[in-house]
């Protein structure tokens, strides 16, 4: 009834049609996307600060708190600074930086470079640290805001993209977050130790090394294995900044 | 020809009125036909995300019903699956993208599952059943209709989920707010896992084989 001829010219007409439909789709949603993702992104640093951001208010409450943006590379050396609106050194903005390809070159221990974010409220600095990581599904993320001197966290915010729900996924709760409050990534000695989502509770850890732990999110081990692997690979790129420029 | 002569069908005629109806008690896709039950397990632990997979869910299934069945006569029996399957992916796809454009926050929820939509059993199911065999305007009730009852079953499960697993609804702090705490209760850790969503899906097909005892299966 069919012929070959008919289902080869059938197939390739629906192929074709199935193309254009969902190109133009992506392309007239792209703009509205690609707004969006920015906008989360500064809803997440902006959140590490405990501010609350809506899209609308978003940019303007960016702008507001966050004064300074430093590309830092692996020697610790400050390669672009974006003070107040204006580059003022470098010739790349900190925030258009991809974390992704940063990382990726990290781990091909090729040269990178990573965002920090200096940001003030209500007259005290915090610095805010951008992470990305490898969860269950896809990739999460998060900032984490400290206090001037990076003895203390003041703030964390996290997030996903394929996480499951109600699981892994509960990692972009302010519930798991809040717990990063009062955290030390630096024990005693001045070592860094990051801080490590510990399976089963941090009643499991020594009583001293609390300060390095918080509780991982039952039926999402994964998620919160990938969340402290996250920390460790993130922070530990600041350590020469850090060592030069605040804790010297 | 006999269909010319044939008296035109008002649109929500007893019988295609019944096509939206049966789905949501007597053929259920979830508790009678047993299918699309991981997608079922999976996103039930919260309500916000299973109200808007159910209406994915029941767009995919109306829209793409309606397009399989303005195709039905064009299709070669031999490519059916294929055709299908492009059908969903399409339909799929653009849902996807409309969310992350215009509902981000509920698309990051749902994360993977959007996409695992293509993979819900119940829209090839009606495809192959309905949609291939019967005129655009039917397959389309039955496309809504299929995927009311199992939005239904969703919406169900998840809100006895979220209740007793985090104590909230819709993300609103319920059991907090009435001081349950303060007496000495806890959350229910089993309900966020996913065997949870299996015995209460058991529980409903309970209860509505014990309403009606016809549908119970001689064995």
């Amino acid at each position: 009834m069919f012929s070959n001829r008919y289902i080869f010219i059938y197939s390739s007409v629906m192929v074709i049609i199935v193309a254009v439909v969902l190109s133009l789709t992506a392309i007239l949603l792209q703009p509205r996307q690609e707004k969006n993702l920015t906008i989360a992104k500064i809803q997440g640093i902006l959140a590490a600060l405990n501010v609350t951001a809506t899209p609308e208010d978003a940019e303007e409450l960016y702008a507001q708190y966050v004064s300074t943006e430093l590309a830092v590379d692996q020697d610790g050396q400050v390669v672009s600074i974006y003070q107040d609106g204006t580059l003022e050194k470098g010739d790349i903005r900190p925030f258009m930086i991809d974390l992704k390809k940063a990382l990726y070159s990290k781990k091909m221990k090729e040269p990178f470079v990573v965002p920090l974010y200096i940001a003030e409220n209500k007259g005290d600095t915090f610095y805010i640290v951008p992470m990305r990581g490898t969860g269950l599904w896809g990739p999460v993320y998060g900032n984490i805001a400290f206090t001037s001197n990076f003895n203390e966290i003041a703030g964390a915010f996290f997030t996903h993209d394929k996480e499951t729900p109600g699981l892994g996924a509960e990692i972009s709760t302010s519930e798991f977050s809040s717990q990063f409050i009062g955290k030390k990534i630096f024990n005693d000695a001045g070592d860094f130790v990051s801080v490590k989502v510990v399976k089963g509770g941090i009643a499991m850890m020594a009583p001293d090394q609390r300060i390095h732990g918080v509780d991982a999110i039952s039926g999402g081990t994964i998620t919160s294995n990938a969340v402290s692997a996250m920390l460790k690979n993130c922070l530990e790129n600041y350590l020469v900044y850090i060592h030069n420029n605040i804790k010297q | 020809m006999s269909e010319e002569v044939k008296e035109k069908e008002p649109l929500f005629s007893l019988k295609n009125r019944k096509l939206l109806s049966v789905p949501l008690n007597r053929e259920n896709p979830i508790t009678i036909q047993v299918l699309g039950i991981c997608s079922a397990l999976a996103v039930t632990a919260k309500l916000e995300p299973a109200v808007v997979m159910a209406i994915s869910v029941t767009f995919v299934t109306g829209v793409g019903n309606l397009v399989i069945s303005l195709l039905r006569k064009s299709i070669a029996p031999r490519i059916r699956i294929i055709v299908q399957l492009t059908v969903i992916a399409t339909l799929v796809i653009m849902v996807d993208q409309f969310l992350k454009a215009y509902a981000y926050d509920v698309s990051k929820q749902l994360s993977v599952f959007v996409g695992l939509i293509i993979t819900n059993c119940i829209i090839m199911g009606r495809f192959e059943a309905f949609g291939m065999a019967n005129k655009p305007w039917p397959s389309f009730l039955d496309g809504i209709g299929n995927g009311l009852g199992y939005g239904m079953i969703l919406i169900i499960v998840s809100f006895f989920r979220e209740l007793f697993g985090s104590g909230t609804l819709w993300g609103y702090p319920i059991f907090e707010k009435i001081g349950l705490y303060n007496i000495g209760y806890e959350n229910n850790g089993m309900m966020i896992l996913p065997p949870m969503a299996l015995i209460l899906v058991g529980i409903i097909i309970w209860v509505q084989r014990s309403k009606y005892r016809d549908l119970i299966e001689d064995n």
